[in-house]
């Protein structure tokens, strides 16, 4: 019988210590991030989408079309072109698509990048109806940027 | 079991149970024929997020293929990446900088801490508490902050590479990594107080699901299940790979064998990661964290690999056949968890239902894993 009325009052003590911590918790300050009307801002090497890097004098990228990129991505998402011009040593990029619905974000095409003409972008919202928002043509980006 | 459910046919019925919604991360059907309330028989259906990794990896270059690892087990990833790395490592004969070894173990056993945190959170919401998920993911997070600082990403990891580490840590992530050891040490008599010591816990968890040792030896079980049922084996004690012999780090066993035990281990391999990760950080070398001698396409000689690390889950091994290309011959991945799993159909017989549910959840399921 002293067994009964020792479990009930081990019980019950066991569940007092408990709401105990979480009264204690109730007069604390709020740790959650209040993320719409706070954003978070993104850490140096956070791995969003890949962006075109424009040179810091003329804004041209910096892109050497030597598709290394396109050959160390495990998705086959990104697609380079180049061609010649008269009078420009190597070739001039005249594309550079990502799909970005097959990417996964490792980020093996930028280690792959001798010139360091790709990097990540700190975008985080990404929401979209269509497949076709997420094609992403790399090229009309920076332009858009350099204006 | 009732007379009448001697027969199966008349008087028993089927229910689907587990999280099968399309929408959910991990989908995992467990087909339980029932006797009113108790399981007659319980048998897991597998293979609804089958993503073919294995196959994934003879089409890809040895490299191409470590992503594939953060989405394995997306709550300890690193470990993960520590495992495939090791594993083409011990292949191709490269040595590792002892400064990337250290910064390896370090963000593995963090890992392995925010896994174990989310667990404890996850499982009491099973059991119907849902506070002490809160309170973990308050914990949890600061580790997620620390690594997304460090690896780019917050859960599926990609960090460590053939050779070395993709990038070194700095200062600010060594005193944030200290002063969280410091946090979690001082909220883990919390944790207790709130969670282990409590009532409704012991009554729901002790007792339930008793696995024996020869059990999980006849199913392969590793990990904290294993060591849960009196089993002593860890791979960083019992296989020592990586830096982990210079640590000094116990092994939590329990002989109970049940729901609460597993519980236990788990909580106590809270407290040695937190050790390991403050003597890293004291011990921490200096120096380069890539080899120097990587060669640009990993080209494993011809031959049979295996390497196995241990996960949060148990042990993960990878084994790897190389033909001498730059792409694996065949990659086999042996996932803790699909052993842990298969526990399920024996131990569920002529148990609850609310009393299964205990028992899945303490055998910490990643059904990425299981379903690789």
């Amino acid at each position: 019988m002293g067994g009964y009325f020792k479990e009930i009052f081990d019980g019950v003590h066991s569940l007092v210590t408990g709401m105990g911590v979480t009264l204690k918790y109730l007069f604390q300050p709020v740790v959650t991030e209040q993320y719409p009307y706070v954003a978070p801002t993104m850490p140096d090497r956070f791995r969003g989408h890949i962006e075109l890097v424009g040179d810091e004098e003329t804004g041209a990228t910096k892109c050497i079309v030597c598709g290394m990129c396109q050959k160390a991505c495990p998705s086959g998402c990104i697609t380079v072109a180049g061609e010649k011009v008269e009078g420009v040593k190597g070739k001039v990029l005249t594309k550079y698509d990502l799909d970005f619905t097959k990417c996964s974000l490792c980020g093996i095409c930028v280690e792959s990048c001798k010139p360091g003409a790709i990097t990540f972008s700190k975008e985080y919202n990404l929401a979209g109806l269509r497949k076709e928002a997420y094609i992403y043509d790399l090229k009309k980006r920076l332009e858009e940027r350099k204006r | 079991m009732s007379e009448m459910a001697c027969d199966k046919h008349k008087e028993t019925f089927v229910l689907n149970m587990g999280p099968q919604h399309p929408a959910t991360h991990g989908v995992l059907r467990v087909k339980l024929v029932m006797d009113g309330e108790y399981i007659v028989e319980a048998e897991p259906v597998l293979g609804y997020i089958h993503r073919m990794h294995e196959k994934m990896g003879e089409n890809r270059t040895w490299a191409q293929f470590m992503p594939n690892m953060g989405r394995l087990d997306y709550l300890g990833a690193l470990s993960y990446n520590h495992g495939y790395a090791a594993a083409v490592e011990r292949a191709a004969g490269i040595a590792v900088p002892e400064r990337a070894e250290y910064i390896r173990v370090m963000t593995v056993e963090l890992n392995r801490i925010s896994s174990h945190l989310l667990w404890m959170g996850a499982y009491l919401l099973d059991l119907g508490g849902f506070t002490p998920l809160l309170y973990a993911f308050d914990d949890r997070e600061k580790i997620l902050d620390m690594l997304e600082r460090v690896t780019g990403s917050r859960l599926t990891y990609c960090y460590f590479r053939f050779g070395g580490l993709y990038n070194d840590v700095d200062d600010q992530f060594l005193a944030e990594a200290k002063g969280f050891v410091a946090r979690l040490r001082s909220r883990l008599p919390m944790y207790h107080t709130l969670v282990t010591k409590n009532v409704i816990l012991m009554q729901r968890l002790k007792g339930i699901g008793v696995i024996d040792a020869d059990m999980c030896r006849r199913y392969g079980v590793t990990g904290p299940v294993a060591r849960g049922s009196g089993l002593n084996y860890d791979v960083r004690k019992n296989e020592p790979y990586s830096v982990y012999p210079q640590f000094d780090f116990d092994v939590p066993v329990y002989t109970e064998g049940d729901s609460m035990a597993r519980y236990m281990v788990r909580m106590d391999e809270i407290e040695q990661s937190l050790r390991i990760v403050e003597q890293a950080i004291d011990g921490l070398p200096d120096g380069p964290v890539m080899a120097e001698k990587v060669p640009k396409i990993v080209k494993p000689p011809k031959g049979d690999y295996y390497h196995a690390v241990e996960a949060a889950r148990g042990s993960f091994g990878v084994r790897l056949v190389s033909n001498g290309t730059n792409t694996p011959y065949r990659m086999k991945l042996r996932s803790p968890t699909y052993s842990n799993l298969s526990l399920l159909a024996e131990v569920a017989k002529g148990v609850t239902v609310a009393d299964a549910v205990a028992f899945m959840g303490s055998l910490d399921l990643v059904i990425p894993e299981i379903d690789r």
